[in-house]
């Protein structure tokens, strides 16, 4: 595929950013609800984490965990470039950050399967 | 539309969570080999004052950072301005607290 | 229309906000050649209707700027043969502004949020006073030196995608000069400086994606200067916290 105009690095890891925490505030409150099932209704909790044996799911919880990782580990990236003294090493670090969201999220999907 | 005020509480959330995030990922990738159940769940967090405390916390800090990061979004993107996006930026906030708080009181509840 | 070997095929925005469309022209290609260059030669061998901007042609005035091939450019110093694709070449006005004609932006909001942002020098000192000796090797000198070599061409805001999405915004340009004077001991006006930037369309916009340091033509990085100005502005809301 074309990368659009004006793409670099530093661009896509804002949209990366901006994806990852779109789409886990749109997780939130279905995770939120599933879980405050637990005492009222165990079955259908029961009922979700069975159904989430499915490789399929196991696919997505994967992808969810790498989510939650590139998102923090993308916005300590952005905050030590507010707070801290500057460093020209930005698109290392963005890369840096999706390396180890990959590694963490890997490990779970290895211990998931 | 993103002021001073806004700014610090969206990054001080988010340092809030950093170590909070690390802790749940860590107890995700040891909790999730062979599976999990409600049971197990519920026999790790019911009648802990320490994971209430963590995971209310969690629960605070990404109603905050989750409201004004989903308010920029619907700024940016859909144009959404004024009193409709302070609604918006509030209602998010507090269903997220609502229902987080429903969550985190239904695991470790005694 | 076939292209060929030796010509140029130059699709050009024409008209203002109401009435966009876009005009093709085949142009010769030649060995040296900028975007101006073809531009101009639109504009006189053409179409002499064509509306654009221009001064010095030579990267100092910031006039020229327009989107090349989707990419904000200085045009005068853009050589043809690094941005056409297939021979290709897709001229329009600078973005996030309005355009008066053609290839002519209009840069009032550009220069207003400048005003906006306190973005001018508030003196210290009469003439009748002493010069204020400047260091060259202060350390806030230093940091006021990478961006004063602005030359307020517009290229950075509109290649910021905040700027797109959010009108308010000041944007790089403006605030990079704001810091400049944060950073400069003659300017009088800090505490009104912090403020004009903590503003709703001020510096807490910015998303630090960086396309404003990635296209500026004089290589510099108002996304670092935005960033300092995040630092300072948080610094003396925690400062004056604790003096009240």
């Amino acid at each position: 595929m074309k990368p659009p105009p004006r793409s670099h690095p530093l661009w896509f890891a804002f949209v990366l950013h901006r994806l990852s925490g779109l789409a886990l505030a749109l997780f939130l409150p279905a995770h939120f609800w599933l879980l405050s099932q637990a005492i009222t209704a165990p079955a259908r909790l029961d009922g979700f984490l069975a159904f989430a044996e499915n490789p399929l799911v196991k696919i997505a919880e994967f992808g969810l965990v790498f989510l939650l990782a590139v998102h923090m580990f993308g916005g300590l990236r952005l905050m030590a470039l507010e707070f801290l003294p500057w460093s020209d090493r930005q698109k290392t670090l963005a890369a840096a950050a999706v390396g180890v969201a990959l590694f963490l999220s890997g490990t779970f999907f290895l211990r998931a399967i | 539309m993103l002021d001073l005020r806004l700014y610090m509480a969206q990054r001080l959330s988010a340092l809030v969570m950093a170590p909070l995030v690390l802790g749940h990922i860590a107890v995700m990738i040891y909790a999730i080999q062979g599976g999990l159940s409600t049971a197990e769940i519920l026999g790790r967090t019911q009648g802990s004052l320490l994971w209430f405390l963590f995971y209310g916390t969690f629960v605070v800090a990404v109603s905050i950072h989750a409201a004004i990061g989903l308010r920029v979004i619907a700024h940016e993107w859909l144009r959404l301005r004024g009193a409709a996006l302070w609604m918006l930026t509030w209602g998010i906030c507090a269903a997220l607290l609502a229902l987080g708080f429903s969550a985190v009181f239904a695991v470790t509840l005694p | 229309m076939s292209t060929d070997h030796d010509m140029l095929d130059v699709t050009v925005q024409r008209g203002s906000a109401d009435h966009v469309h876009h005009d093709r022209f085949q142009v010769p290609a030649r060995d040296n050649q900028t975007v101006l260059d073809v531009v101009t030669w639109i504009q006189q061998m053409a179409d002499p209707s064509l509306s654009y901007r221009y001064a010095c042609r030579v990267g100092m005035c910031g006039s020229c700027a327009m989107m090349v091939n989707g990419v904000p450019r200085w045009t005068c110093r853009t050589h043809v043969k690094k941005v056409t694709v297939n021979g290709k070449l897709s001229l329009a006005p600078l973005r996030n502004l309005p355009v008066i004609k053609d290839l002519a932006a209009d840069m009032d909001p550009f220069f207003d949020k400048w005003v906006a942002a306190e973005a001018r020098h508030h003196p210290t000192r009469g003439r009748l006073e002493e010069f204020d000796p400047i260091k060259p090797d202060a350390r806030d000198r230093v940091e006021a030196n990478l961006g004063i070599e602005c030359i307020n061409c517009g290229i950075c805001y509109a290649a910021c995608d905040t700027v797109a999405g959010n009108p308010d915004y000041l944007g790089p340009a403006a605030l990079q000069r704001a810091w400049t004077l944060l950073n400069d001991s003659r300017d009088g006006d800090r505490p009104g400086i912090l403020s004009a930037v903590s503003g709703k369309g001020g510096c807490h916009n910015c998303h630090s994606m960086g396309s404003c340091a990635q296209y500026c033509p004089n290589g510099l990085n108002p996304m670092r200067a935005i960033a300092g100005l995040k630092r300072e502005t948080v610094k003396a809301a925690l400062r004056g916290k604790r003096d009240a």
